[in-house]
């Protein structure tokens, strides 16, 4: 990975601080993959994946006096939700289509929190003027307000991203706007000495200095978008089956390999999602970011 | 605020006059600090004028007022500010810029023909020797680099007169005695006029033709020295006995300006 190089030779000249000849390192390869960044991961799966499995052996029945069904073993599940041809179909179609939701979702956020935040940043009367209804909006309890927004919207795929954009905004509106107010005042003095138009500054300064931020914000959006379009599919039956809808069905039928395979999917798709930002984050602004190591 | 002389604003001097002056100027802060006490010096065209003194006696805030960012309380500054380059005590680059982008930046902000902005960032960037680096970004270089990708930003402009707020003083000794010979070189060149902060007294005498010496806060002007070595100065002209001895004269002003 040429990113991977790139904080590789960064790495010398920073920590001698010499100043003159020969700055950007040759580059040493130590401490690329260290053997626990790969074992550390994996015995975490098997820690998991064994606690599952002593749950569905033993603990459901001799702690809690449940059948051990309620919590078919790892191996079931595998064998029933993903070795089957027909139900892996369904569920992939389905986990397309909440995928489909999510993304709408946080795509909207991002317009919509951006301007937000851009609009918020330019005079601390406007920022309190919007504060009160963002932080109500994220306070609203998504189960109780999702039904209301189906009967006035209508159960369809607007009012679905609807959701999503409700759940997912706030984390946008925030880091981005915390991010436009802390460029560094030493440079907004560089803008300031050459009169530069508050446009220039946006673009410039403000917009560039807070990437790092706004990426961290469009990664929690992203999460909370895939968890808004799950909620939604359990209040909206009509259109596209999702992944949440398709999980309810399997627990109603009592089919609890199939549900747990969903469950287990569903929240893959929020992994894939968050990473991807991650991903993202690190291709835009890891050539120049301090930080950039620790983000996925 | 007590002062009841003059509130001029700073002015801008007439198309060019070129030097800077300080007419009484002084700054009280809105929480009633009082930073600068009413000043008056003149930086002449091609002289090298450092200030020394202890921290917060207003040394920095005279850059301020000087290039705008801060406004006098009372007094005038008379400047061509079009003409003015400010060198501040960090680097300040913007970190997603490149070294060449970076050095770009005050002219891309005057709105300079692209062509001719090239041209001096190009030539200035070889002149302070970041020859090579022009596609790196700052965190990839060394404290020192990233002051001299800030010089070359402001020798972009060509400017009349240079404003520096201790520049050098995060540097180690090395870099930072190495920088001052390059400094000089480019002020023998360019014949820029220049004001100075440091804390150095070597690094005053070494510099400047002329050293002046602030009390601590409210800061005002005690002493004023000037420096008879020719240029260009060699970097040995620091072991000399004469160079010690009017470092010594400087140092002991200082210290009465502590007192």
């Amino acid at each position: 990975m040429t990113l991977q190089a790139d904080l590789e030779t960064t790495a010398a000249p920073a920590v001698t601080g010499e100043d003159g000849a020969s700055p950007v390192g040759t580059g040493s390869t130590a401490g690329r993959h260290r053997p626990i960044d790969v074992l550390g991961p994996i015995a975490g799966l098997v820690v998991f994946v064994g606690l599952w499995w002593l749950m569905h052996a033993w603990i459901l029945e001799n702690v809690f006096d449940k059948p051990s069904f309620l919590v078919p073993s790892p191996a079931t599940v595998v064998d029933r939700a993903y070795l089957d041809a027909a139900v892996r179909g369904d569920m992939l179609q389905a986990l397309g289509w909440t995928a489909l939701v999510a993304l709408c979702g946080v795509a909207v956020s991002i317009v919509v929190g951006t301007l937000l935040a851009v609009v918020m940043a330019q005079a601390t009367w406007i920022e309190r003027s919007f504060w009160p209804y963002l932080i109500a909006a994220q306070a609203i309890p998504i189960l109780a307000i999702v039904p209301i927004l189906g009967n006035v919207f209508g159960f369809g795929f607007g009012t679905r991203i609807l959701v999503c954009v409700i759940i997912s905004v706030f984390p946008i509106v925030s880091n981005t706007l915390f991010g436009l107010l802390s460029a560094d005042p030493s440079q907004h003095d560089l803008f300031t000495l050459k009169g530069a138009s508050r446009w220039t500054r946006l673009i410039k300064l403000q917009l560039p200095s807070a990437t790092p931020a706004i990426f961290t914000g469009y990664r929690i959006a992203a999460g909370l978008s895939v968890i808004g379009a799950v909620v939604g599919e359990l209040f909206f039956r009509q259109g596209g089956k999702g992944i949440g809808i398709l999980m309810d069905e399997y627990r109603g039928r009592g089919q609890w390999p199939q549900t747990y395979g969903a469950l287990v999917l569903s929240s893959l798709l929020g992994v894939a999602v968050f990473m991807f930002f991650g991903w993202l984050s690190n291709l835009v602004i890891g050539r120049w970011h301090e930080s950039t190591r620790k983000s996925g | 605020m007590t002062d009841s002389t003059t509130t001029a604003e700073p002015t801008t001097g007439p198309a060019g006059a070129v030097g800077l002056q300080f007419t009484d100027v002084s700054r009280t802060f809105p929480d009633g600090t009082r930073a600068l006490a009413e000043t008056s010096f003149r930086v002449e065209p091609g002289e090298f004028v450092t200030i020394v003194g202890p921290s917060g006696c207003g040394k920095s805030t005279l850059l301020r007022i000087a290039s705008g960012l801060d406004q006098a309380s009372t007094g005038a500054v008379t400047v061509d500010r079009g003409a003015l380059g400010y060198v501040f005590q960090d680097a300040t680059l913007l970190q997603w810029r490149t070294i060449r982008r970076n050095v770009a930046l005050f002219a891309e902000l005057d709105k300079m023909p692209r062509s001719e902005r090239d041209r001096r960032v190009a030539e200035n960037v070889r002149l302070v020797g970041l020859e090579g680096f022009e596609d790196k970004y700052p965190k990839q270089l060394s404290g020192g680099m990233r002051m001299r990708a800030s010089l070359a930003r402001s020798l972009v402009m060509e400017p009349d007169i240079f404003l520096f707020d201790e520049p050098f003083g995060a540097l180690d000794e090395i870099t930072r005695e190495r920088l001052n010979d390059e400094l000089l070189g480019m002020f023998r060149r360019n014949g820029f006029g220049a004001l100075f902060i440091t804390h150095s007294i070597q690094e005053a005498v070494f510099l400047s033709t002329r050293v002046l010496v602030m009390s601590a806060r409210p800061g005002r002007i005690v002493g004023s020295f000037e420096v008879p070595f020719p240029y260009p100065r060699a970097p040995g002209l620091r072991f000399e006995p004469a160079f010690a001895a009017l470092c010594g004269d400087v140092s002991h002003e200082l210290r009465g300006a502590h007192a």
